[in-house]
């Protein structure tokens, strides 16, 4: 039990006649990266955002480090979601505010933390995700890799235990990819908190994951090591990583 | 046929219930992020200055031309039966009990609502109000309840300078343009013009600051769908709040005056 950040029991959700999730049972290692892999439009993003009680699910169990979640009121739930940092697909940076701003956001919300000890804290962020220079720009005025990078400094900054990532490598250049996957496994490594992953970007993820887990036709089909799920014999996984193969090259 | 016509308005009907239903919530939730500390007095500030300050220039000159033309109307009719000392009195009265609440809160629900609604929509669509819950704070607190605030103080503000220079304009045409003698002008306006008059439109515009407010801030909340969702949000935000500021102004005044 100790060792388990987030389990999950028999979830379903639908949307209308739409079943999303059709019973997912999941269970995420503390101090691990975890990656769900899954289809665009496969419902990752809604499992995702049942993790951190922003959808309620149909049925079935959500347990976040010994707290069951799905019946909790909005003031527990608050309570459980102290405990995660998110990166979300388009980092979500609030645009009325420079980065700067962005991450010291959290901590004059959740702190009392004198003025000198945010200014402390946000430059160590922003110094690990690479971005020291940039605390006065405006989101707007940031590509779409630094404002993820940027995001990922919000998210770290409170010094979460779990760290949530919806498709950290969408919509990046192959070569940001790399570095943002690099910033993952390093901040991660550093720092061995749980970090949740959910991507469609097979091969990127094996470069970062401990455990990925396949998400197919709203269940979770099969999960291991990337090694394992290379490996692995199921037709459906065999056929996603048929499908990210550069034909005529025998690497990967 | 008959009975597809009954169904449809039982389905409007039930339609309207429930968008009622989920406005009055979502202005009760506001109303309780309003009175829960913290209070984010430097939030309710800025919006103070962009819902207040920034809308200063066009609600005066909506305030002066209205009062300018009023003075215009009315000395054309009064003039038929020589009781154009008349014309302050009318001016005034229309003004502070009427046009400068209406046409006030319609101007900011044009400048102000609009933003209201095209700036939380893209906020939703773009996951920053999400990024809020997942921070463990209530949006409602940050986004919804400053503009809310902001609105229901500063719409009787923009008012009250609104009826201030919309009688000055009324006095100008009056007097310098149209001759009207000065005295009779001034004199009928202060018997006529009550202090309950110039409240009680007051009291309206800063209702009707929290009906657009709050219909604006709902509709951007909660709009779906991208770049095309903030367009249609804004439009019904604003189409719904003029109409509701129109016809609470009837009940309002029938029950106020």
């Amino acid at each position: 039990m100790d060792n388990i950040a987030v389990r999950i029991n028999g979830l379903f959700k639908s949307f209308g006649d739409q079943t999303v999730l059709d019973g997912i049972d999941l269970e995420v290692e503390t101090g691990k990266i975890t990656v769900i892999i899954g289809k665009s439009g496969g419902g990752k993003s809604v499992l995702l955002k049942h993790i951190i009680g922003l959808l309620k699910p149909d049925a079935g169990e959500i347990w976040v480090e010994g707290t069951e979640i799905t019946g909790l009121k909005e003031h527990s739930l608050n309570e459980v979601r102290k405990k995660f940092g998110m990166l979300f697909q388009e980092a979500a940076l609030f645009d009325s505010m420079n980065v700067y701003e962005n991450v010291a956001f959290p901590l004059r919300e959740h702190t009392h933390y004198p003025e000198r000890e945010i200014d402390r804290m946000v430059e160590e962020r922003l110094r690990q995700v690479g971005l020291l220079g940039f605390a006065g720009k405006m989101p707007s005025e940031l590509s779409g890799g630094m404002r993820k990078r940027v995001g990922l400094a919000r998210a770290l900054v409170l010094d979460p235990d779990i760290i949530l990532f919806d498709e950290p490598t969408s919509a990046l250049d192959p070569i940001i990819s790399l570095t943002i996957l690099d910033l993952i496994k390093e901040t991660q490594t550093r720092l061995r908190k749980t970090y949740i992953v959910i991507s469609h970007d097979i091969l990127g993820m094996f470069r970062i994951a401990d455990k990925v887990a396949m998400l197919y036709d709203g269940k979770i089909i099969e999960s291991g090591t990337p090694f394992e799920i290379r490996k692995s014999t199921r037709e459906e996984t065999q056929e996603f990583l048929r499908a990210t193969k550069i034909p005529g090259f025998t690497g990967g | 046929m008959f009975k597809d016509f009954l169904e449809g308005i039982a389905r409007s009907v039930r339609n309207g219930l429930k968008a009622l239903g989920s406005v009055s919530t979502f202005f009760v939730q506001c109303l309780y992020q309003s009175v829960r500390r913290p209070f984010k007095v430097n939030y309710i500030f800025k919006q103070m200055e962009f819902i207040g300050v920034n809308s200063l220039l066009v609600v005066a000159i909506t305030g002066t031309f209205t009062g300018m033309v009023l003075a215009l109307q009315s000395s054309y009719g009064f003039k038929k039966f020589g009781a154009e000392g008349m014309v302050g009195a009318i001016v005034a009265l229309s003004m502070t009990r009427e046009l400068g609440p209406v046409l006030t809160s319609l101007m900011v629900t044009g400048r102000a609502g609009s933003a209201m609604t095209a700036e939380l929509g893209s906020m939703r669509v773009t996951e920053q109000i999400d990024a809020i819950t997942v921070m463990a704070l209530n949006p409602i607190k940050y986004l919804v309840a400053p503009r809310v605030i902001a609105s229901f103080l500063m719409l009787p503000v923009l008012t009250a300078i609104s009826n201030f220079v919309g009688i000055i304009g009324g006095y100008l045409v009056g007097v310098k343009l149209l001759g009207i003698n000065e005295g009779a002008f001034v004199n009928k306006m202060e018997k006529i013009l009550g202090l309950e008059d110039i409240y009680n439109g007051l009291i309206k515009a800063a209702f009707f600051g929290i009906i657009m407010s709050v219909i604006c801030c709902y509709k951007g909340f909660n709009t779906k769908g991208g770049a095309e969702g903030v367009g249609r949000a804004t439009t019904e935000a604003v189409v719904a709040s003029c109409l509701t500021i129109l016809v609470s102004d009837y009940v309002l005044t029938s029950l106020m005056f």
